[in-house]
């Protein structure tokens, strides 16, 4: 039993070290570094050593020497596999190793004796490898994103692999993508109409929202639950359909290429999600005081901008953030209404500039930067109150 | 007393949500039916434009008249496929302006040209010129006669407004149209997006949901795919999985994982062969499905998360004093608390990956045999430019999506019923 279970964690832990190494390698290749191979039989073989020995010198010398032997042992292995390599890489390894031995410094005879030992370190490693797992698959394209958007066309013609940045050159020549974008290809006037149709969309949803979702959340009416109900079917019905009969009215009215049409058809999309949202909180806050306004002869217009207003303040942020992101975002619609360019917003300019296929794709690369910026900023800085407006209204998409 | 106050309360209520509803009504209710309509119509999207008739106005001084001024109109029919009845004519000019000769069809009073030109056929040409004289004999600014534009009006048919209905496009959906690889595409698209990123929506629930360092920023990383915009990711993965200069098949070849380097996106089958079956797994297909996966799982992540942190800490101490094992725990205490959330999670995202069009269009356009349904009504109705098609293939998406609804509800009431 003893010897299997020790086998099973060497094993497994193993794994996550040829894993957290394969990606170093990865990283290191991508600066540049003429690294060509992951010499797996051997980082196992040094990577199951280690386990091992872990284990039989446990507690015999103190954790930090023996994670600063370990480490320096396989640095020198490695450095000696793959030579020529500058002194970042092999600290970085050095760095890796350090880390993995503090992580199976838990483990020793002791506890691999225990029930269910073998699970518990196979949940332990699998979060553990998880975590570094969909840090690596989700931030890898942004990373791609940025970087690339600050290399030319000739440097990623001569070295794919290479997306070391130079900051000792000129900021104009480290810069020259967004240069380019903003001067050759006006991203300024979309970044404006963007915002424009974003932050009106964002004004005219909450007037339109706040008084139905009073009435909604407050007020006995026939059609009330009808309402209520629709709302959330609505809100699932496919844009796709919307598109050919809003394309051919908006064609005959005139609207298509304006700012009007979109704001007219974003307004109407987030509606019902805004409606839902704010009701749910509108009913939460307590009826004491409205009935108190009632009896001061408040209009009912008085109570909405009097109290449920002020009250509100957080739920309509996270509306409000939340329509600012949708509307931001929106592709469909202002692919099928805008082929003129001067009322692109970003996401068609992007598009518009990637259908030429002389682009070079450090200027596509730039022009995603500059769209996704200003979300992932908002979302960051507000995630409190936007994680709340996600899993409520799940953004639409 | 309490009467009037309910009967005012039913007032506002109504004031309040008028605007809302009708904005909503028009915008997407009114569009649903609208599309019912067009779908039993033959349109194109050229007939979408109303037929007009315009006139450009030439003026051209005659020489050696100061006096004197010759205007030109060339009118036409702005429709290559229409005819425009009845079409008025008017044009203004200064007070002083007389004129001698007229086209039967004028009558020039009060400075004003008024014409009636009667029905034009379609691509309909006319040249038409007027001579005009200064009563008092001053000097005539042509400039200024420029700036007056005419005025021109005429009734003409709206193919959409009239009551011809065929069915025949949507025997071209059902019988021309590969119809059963559309769906059969479609349905692979939704169907193994959705469980995807629930699978991973579970494994980053469980995975976050335990304390380490880091905690809080691994959760907002997780959700970036999710919140950042469509276009600017499908264009980094088209890039990173480029097959000339791609990021991931220079890694491939560098590391010598494969010798040519593999079009991801553009392939539409690759043979694999496992245990001695060859089978063809459609490459570009499954590309797309694993960038949906990617950029949606953060939704299922978040729900999943939101029901394991309300799952009583009890539960889970009472499974230790029982000696469960990890595995135990997860199938028997954590499994069944989610179930209720996965199955919401599987209707909407079945539904809305069943309407996805941004994704699969910005990454291949439907080529390699990633064409599904919304991509088609985007590809009949703009790029063949047959907007009756287009509609059409809709009406298929919500016929399917009703169908779904309905079997989905059916199935669920059944459940609960059982529990």
């Amino acid at each position: 039993m003893r010897t299997k279970n020790t086998i099973i964690f060497s094993l497994i832990s193993t794994f996550f070290l040829i894993f957290l190494i394969s990606i170093w390698k990865i990283l290191a290749t991508l600066q540049g570094l003429n690294i060509q191979n992951f010499n797996l039989q051997i980082i196992f073989i040094l990577g199951f050593l280690i386990s091992l020995a872990h284990l039989t010198i446990s507690d015999k010398i103190r954790n930090f020497y023996k994670s600063i032997l370990f480490s320096l042992i396989f640095v020198i292995c490695d450095g000696y596999l793959i030579q020529q390599l500058p002194i970042w890489y092999n600290i970085g390894v050095f760095l890796i190793l350090y880390f993995f031995v503090n992580q199976i410094k838990k483990y020793n005879f002791d506890n691999l004796k225990e029930e269910h030992s073998t699970q518990v370190i196979f949940f332990d490693f699998l979060t553990l490898f998880g975590i570094l797992f969909f840090s690596f698959v989700i931030l890898f394209p942004f990373y791609m994103m940025l970087v690339t958007s600050f290399k030319t066309q000739m440097a990623l013609l001569v070295n794919p692999l290479d997306f070391s940045i130079n900051f000792g050159q000129d900021m104009k020549d480290l810069f020259k993508s967004y240069f380019v974008i903003f001067k050759s290809y006006k991203f300024g006037k979309y970044i404006l109409t963007s915002t424009i149709v974003s932050l009106g969309t964002v004004i005219i949803t909450l007037l339109f929202a706040i008084p139905a979702a009073y009435a909604i959340a407050r007020l006995n009416f026939f059609g009330r639950t009808f309402l209520s109900t629709s709302i959330l079917i609505i809100y699932m019905f496919p844009a796709i359909v919307l598109v050919i009969p809003l394309y051919t009215v908006f064609s005959q009215l005139g609207l298509r290429n304006s700012i009007e049409g979109l704001l007219i058809v974003y307004t109407a999309t987030t509606l019902p999600v805004a409606i839902y949202m704010l009701q749910g909180y509108f009913k939460s806050i307590p009826k004491e005081l409205e009935e108190a306004a009632i009896l001061d002869k408040l209009s009912w217009f008085g109570i909405i901008f009097k109290i449920i207003i002020p009250l509100s303040i957080p739920a309509i942020s996270s509306v409000a953030l939340y329509v600012f992101m949708i509307a931001w975002n929106e592709f469909l619609f202002s692919l099928m209404f805008l082929d003129n360019p001067n009322s692109f917003t970003l996401s068609r300019a992007i598009q518009y500039l990637s259908g030429d296929a002389e682009t070079p794709r450090q200027y596509l690369m730039a022009g995603s930067v500059v769209v996704t910026l200003p979300v992932l900023f908002i979302f960051v800085y507000f995630e409190k109150y936007l994680v709340s407006g996600l899993t409520a209204g799940s953004v639409k998409g | 007393m309490k009467d009037t106050l309910s009967n005012t309360e039913r007032k506002t209520a109504y004031i309040l949500t008028l605007p809302a509803v009708c904005l909503v009504f028009a915008v997407i209710l009114f569009p649903i039916f609208a599309n019912i309509w067009i779908s039993f119509k033959e349109v194109e999207l050229k007939d979408i434009r109303i037929p007009e008739p315009r006139a450009k106005k030439i003026v051209k001084s005659v020489s050696g008249e100061p006096t004197k001024i010759k205007i030109l109109y060339k009118l036409r029919n702005s429709s290559l496929i229409q005819e425009i009845r009845d079409v008025s004519f008017q044009d203004k000019f200064p007070k002083n302006f007389k004129t001698e000769e007229l086209d039967s069809r004028c009558e020039f009073k009060k400075s004003i040209l008024k014409c009636k030109f009667g029905n034009w056929p379609e691509k309909y040409r006319e040249n038409f010129q007027v001579v005009f004289e200064t009563d008092d004999g001053s000097k005539i600014d042509s400039k200024k006669l420029k700036s007056i534009k005419p005025k021109l009006e005429g009734k003409s048919d709206n193919i959409l407004l009239n009551t011809n209905f065929t069915l025949k496009n949507f025997k071209k959906v059902l019988f021309e149209n590969e119809f059963v690889d559309l769906l059969l595409t479609t349905f692979y698209y939704t169907f193994f997006g959705t469980i995807g990123s629930i699978i991973f929506g579970v494994l980053t629930a469980q995975m976050v949901n335990q304390k380490f360092y880091g905690r809080t920023f691994m959760r907002s990383v997780l959700l970036f795919p999710y919140v950042a915009p469509v276009v600017a990711l499908a264009y980094t993965w088209e890039l990173l999985l480029d097959p000339t200069s791609g990021t991931l098949n220079s890694l491939l070849i560098n590391y010598q994982i494969v010798e040519t380097p593999i079009n991801l996106l553009g392939q539409k089958y690759v043979e694999i062969n496992i245990l001695g079956f060859d089978f063809k797994l459609r490459l570009a297909l499954t590309t797309v499905i694993m960038f949906e996966i990617w950029r949606y799982f953060p939704l299922a992540f978040l729900f999943i998360l939101a029901r394991l942190q309300a799952i009583p800490k009890e539960l889970y101490e009472a499974a230790d004093v029982d000696g469960a094992s990890p595995f135990q725990k997860f199938f028997k205490i954590t499994l069944p608390q989610i179930t209720a959330v996965i199955s919401i999670l599987f209707m909407i995202r079945f539904i809305w990956n069943f309407n996805k069009f941004e994704d699969v269009f910005l990454l291949t356009g439907g080529a390699s045999g990633t064409r599904t349904l919304p991509i088609n009504v985007y590809q009949q109705g703009f790029a063949i430019s047959d907007i009756g098609m287009g509609s059409a293939v809709s009406m298929v998406i919500v016929v399917l999506l009703l169908m779904f609804m309905f079997f989905y509800f059916k199935l669920l009431g059944k459940r609960v019923d059982e529990n």
